[in-house]
């Protein structure tokens, strides 16, 4: 087989890595900043969640994660009496979602904390309700805080859905093992496989160089 | 049966230590590859960032493309093109080897940032003064700048220690025994997924733990202001 021939599986392949990159992420980010908001919250019982969350998820092997979530908790559903059979793709995006939101929970966390006391202290000095002090006052320092550590962690988050081909969704990966366990043109299918990720890596890259851009103008704009 | 253990499903309490030595067999190995990859990293890193810092392009430049290629890629993609292609060059390494290689390979990118960034904190006045003092290369390499940097270094590597330690369960993909694949062979020959992953699942974050709490009691025990020199 020529290597034009394995484009359009590996294509095909790609397009399942980028649906799940961009949910997993998005996911992710959800739950990092509700993690990391809960981490500092006064809520002993919401702070005690975060920190289980954030220590479970970083604490354990994401294929662990995945493995549990595709294979066990269809069982621990059955003991409850419940149906927790999830397909492939929601155990996917699911455990890579978890999985880097803690990891960004613990990002939010510190850009909030890095946020300086004076800032609230001139923010009621200036009789702000707590609402516009978030909106006004630690929104636009944190976030911009966050953007760079964000930015390796969707490369990491992209590198990491190679893992669900373990689970037999239809990726990049999971493709090109198809391919070579059909022609057993490993040399070719690995390097070509290598550099669409290198690719991807890439472009994701600028994208979220792009978007800290975007967000760093936050800092100067006023109310 | 495995690893001489037989396994007890009479009862879920029964079945899970009945299994526990099994799994404490593939924590040896998740371990053994830990270290070893940790060790690769940090041997890898090292040239990696020796050639980063040549004063030639033609030298440093393949050398940062090269890192961020690996650093870009995943670890199960990387393991794959070892496992398969380096067999069609002559090269034979057995599972875990090629898997601890993998590990290496992946982490080095890492780690070689972490040698740039611990090298550079060393501040520019130290080599002047070193060079006013009329210190030779080599003296004020090994008795100026090495002493800072390393306290520098220890609790970044430390946190890339940890981060193999989880990536470690990869390798199952290439056979290697490790606790996970040890864990999913045990519910593919009982039909119970959820006692032996559950119990993986606890035992890594057992290891995390007492690995962050160990490079804690490290880093506090390190002198900031470099080693003492005799």
């Amino acid at each position: 087989m020529h290597w034009t021939e394995y484009l359009p599986p590996l294509l095909q392949g790609a397009w399942v890595t980028v649906q799940l990159t961009v949910y997993s992420t998005v996911l992710g980010a959800m739950l990092a900043f509700a993690a990391g908001i809960g981490k500092l919250s006064r809520n002993l019982m919401l702070r005690a969640v975060a920190v289980a969350y954030i220590e479970v998820f970083r604490g354990t092997s994401l294929l662990v994660q995945l493995f549990w979530l595709y294979f066990a908790l269809p069982m621990a559903g059955q003991a409850l009496g419940l149906d927790l059979r999830i397909p492939p793709v929601v155990a996917g995006v699911m455990a890579l979602a978890l999985n880097i939101g803690a990891y960004g929970a613990e990002v939010v966390r510190g850009a909030i904390q890095s946020v300086q006391q004076g800032q609230y202290e001139a923010a009621r000095a200036l009789n702000f309700t707590p609402r516009q002090t978030l909106t006004a006052v630690t929104i636009p320092q944190a976030v911009p805080e966050m953007m760079p550590s964000f930015g390796n962690l969707a490369v990491q988050n992209l590198k990491d859905t190679a893992l669900v081909s373990l689970i037999s969704l239809g990726d990049m990966t999971f493709r090109a093992e198809q391919l070579r366990n059909f022609t057993q043109d490993s040399t070719t299918i690995y390097s070509m496989l290598l550099l669409m990720y290198f690719g991807m890596a890439l472009v994701l890259t600028a994208m979220m160089r792009g978007l800290e851009h975007r967000v760093g103008r936050w800092r100067k704009v006023g109310v | 049966m495995l690893f001489g253990f037989e396994w007890d499903t009479s009862g879920p309490l029964v079945f899970a230590i009945s299994i526990l030595p099994m799994l404490l067999v593939g924590m040896w190995v998740t371990i053994q590859a830990t270290v070893l990859g940790f060790f690769m990293a940090l041997v890898l890193g090292l040239i990696w960032a020796v050639l980063k810092a040549a004063p030639s392009r033609i030298v440093s430049w393949p050398a940062k493309a090269f890192t961020e290629f690996l650093r870009d890629t995943p670890l199960i993609v990387q393991l794959f093109f070892l496992y398969y292609v380096l067999p069609e060059f002559g090269i034979i390494l057995p599972a875990f080897m090629t898997g601890a290689l993998a590990l290496g390979m992946q982490y080095s990118a890492y780690t070689s940032e972490v040698y740039r960034a611990g090298l550079e904190a060393i501040g520019r006045d130290q080599r002047e003064a070193a060079r006013a003092l009329n210190l030779t290369t080599v003296r004020t390499f090994t008795h100026v700048i090495v002493p800072q940097a390393v306290p520098r270094i220890v609790p970044a590597m430390g946190n890339y220690l940890v981060s193999i330690m989880k990536d470690v369960p990869v390798l199952s993909v290439v056979t290697v025994l490790e606790m996970l694949n040890v864990g999913r062979i045990i519910g593919d020959r009982t039909f119970n997924y959820l006692i032996p992953l559950s119990l993986v699942g606890g035992l890594y974050l057992i290891m995390t733990l007492v690995a962050s709490a160990g490079l804690r009691l490290l880093g506090s025990r390190l002198p900031k202001q470099g080693i003492p020199l005799k």
